[in-house]
């Protein structure tokens, strides 16, 4: 029930353990975010840079405000507005962030791994905060929170990832997430956009959306990400949506406890209906509500020892 | 193995709550506005029984509440994370008297770190300290108002309290570390 990691750059290497100190931890940090005073001093001191090199903003803002709560100073640092405009590459422009004392970069970037290879030269803690089409380690952490939340547990669950799956960080941490913490999970979208590979992930895929939501208990839905889709992977967003998107009359054929989840920013209309999306089977707002919580928690636990080391006694 | 003195067994831990239990009665006399706030882990289960206890003495409902005080610590960079605990106070604890409740008061600053966290949660009138077991070596100017029984230790030694509702007996040890 520890945590001994200096950064969080993917859920690939998390053990179910550790996962779960997470969840456990954000669970406190929840109900910081209930009270009057929704701050705490723990990270009094430190600074966090929010080094985002791809545009974000619900992410960043949540990173920002998980900081700030946690009476950090925090610095947020956009490429549009910064010296990689100019040139600079990467590890300069993090080395010149680290020689202000940055103590935690929080770090969105367009290229897979890039927190990584920061990770291996900076004296500070590397929070990987979306890389490519990699992971994004945060988002699959509060979405299994929810799950435990809304469901009381997450093994023996049967989780339905439905929409981009190819292009999706998010489908791959959380694919990593729920398998090694037992839920079943099927993908379902687009034969060009969930290559029969992913069953190596320890995940089954279908193309058939009835199949896929028929006896799922979560329903997670994913935006179809215009601006990563380089070729046609599909003739048209309408064309998607009559044959994937989530309409009343597939929810009518799921499992009435069925709970509607989704990442954001959505489409309605596209892969949602606009009504479901509003109903009591979407737990979408309480995700954004969990990622503060979960973000803190881990805030909080990358910036465990990294000061001066207690002798033992 | 290190060797082991009992110090409290359950009937002692008992006597040691009960007594408590009426000294925070009659300390506070207007015992309305009396709520106990219990530290993980130990804590916890002490304020549950001395809440159990006061309101049988007052023949009234004693509030409790539980804490975690582990986003109030002032070493958190310096040891690994600790597991954080939901803080449960299910009352404002403006305008109360809050009796903090640990089973071992030692350095001092876990009660510096729940001071703190009370105060954030609101303006308490009083705030008042309850220890079953008080083993000196304060670091800083702290002082129980109610104590189980004062222990004094060496620095090498250390003590441990087992609960029932952890699934053994109730007791109270004292272990002498081995020299390595």
């Amino acid at each position: 029930m520890s945590w001994n990691r200096k950064h969080l750059l993917d859920i690939q290497s998390l053990t179910a353990e550790e996962i779960m100190t997470v969840l456990d931890t954000a669970r406190a940090f929840k109900a910081v975010g209930e009270r009057a005073i929704k701050k705490v001093p723990a990270l009094r001191g430190k600074t966090v840079v929010n080094l985002f090199v791809e545009p974000s903003t619900r992410t960043r803002i949540s990173f920002e405000l998980a900081a700030q709560r946690l009476t950090a100073d925090i610095i947020n640092f956009s490429a549009e507005a910064s010296s990689l405009k100019k040139g600079e590459t990467l590890k300069d422009t993090a080395r010149n962030l680290e020689a202000l004392n940055a103590d935690i970069i929080v770090m969105r970037h367009s290229a897979s791994g890039a927190p990584h290879f920061l990770a291996r030269f900076l004296r500070a803690s590397v929070i990987n905060a979306g890389d490519g089409a990699h992971e994004h380690p945060t988002q699959a952490l509060l979405d299994a929170f929810t799950v435990r939340e809304k469901k009381g547990k997450i093994a023996g669950l049967n989780v339905t990832i439905l929409g981009d799956i190819l292009y999706s960080r998010v489908a791959r941490s959380n694919i990593w997430a729920l398998t090694k913490l037992g839920a079943r999970v099927t993908l379902c979208g687009p034969a060009t956009l969930v290559p029969k590979v992913f069953e190596q992930m320890g995940c089954h895929v279908t193309y058939n959306v009835e199949e896929a939501i028929a006896d799922a208990d979560i329903i997670n839905l994913l935006r179809i990400q215009h601006e990563r889709q380089r070729l046609t992977m599909f003739p048209s967003l309408a064309e998607y949506t009559s044959l994937f998107g989530l309409t009343k009359a597939r929810l009518a054929r799921t499992r009435p406890e069925a709970l509607i989840m989704h990442p954001g920013p959505i489409n309605r209309g596209v892969e949602i209906d606009s009504e479901i999306a509003d109903s009591g089977r979407s737990v979408i707002l309480d995700q954004v509500t969990n990622g503060l919580a979960v973000r803190m928690a881990v805030l909080f636990l990358v910036n465990g020892g990294k000061g001066p080391q207690e002798v033992a006694a | 193995m290190p060797k082991a003195t009992v110090i409290l067994d359950a009937a002692a831990i008992e006597r040691a709550l009960t007594r408590i239990a009426h000294e925070i009665a009659e300390r506070n006399a207007n015992c309305a506005g009396v709520a106990l706030v219990g530290i993980h882990r130990g804590g916890v289960f002490l304020a549950q029984r001395l809440a159990g206890l006061l309101s049988g003495i007052l023949s009234q409902k004693v509030p409790m509440g539980s804490m975690d005080v582990g986003m109030h610590r002032d070493d958190l960079d310096r040891q690994p994370a600790p597991t954080l605990q939901p803080t449960v106070i299910p009352f404002d604890v403006t305008g109360k008297t809050v009796v903090l409740v640990d089973d071992v008061l030692f350095s001092g600053r876990t009660t510096r770190a729940a001071l703190d966290a009370v105060m954030d949660l609101g303006r308490p009138k009083q705030i008042q300290l309850a220890v079953l077991i008080d083993r000196g070596h304060r670091e800083l100017p702290i002082k129980a108002d109610f104590v189980g029984k004062n222990v004094p230790t060496s620095l090498q030694e250390r003590i441990r309290v087992r609960f029932r509702e952890e699934g053994g007996t109730d007791e109270v040890t004292l272990e002498k570390q081995e020299p390595a």
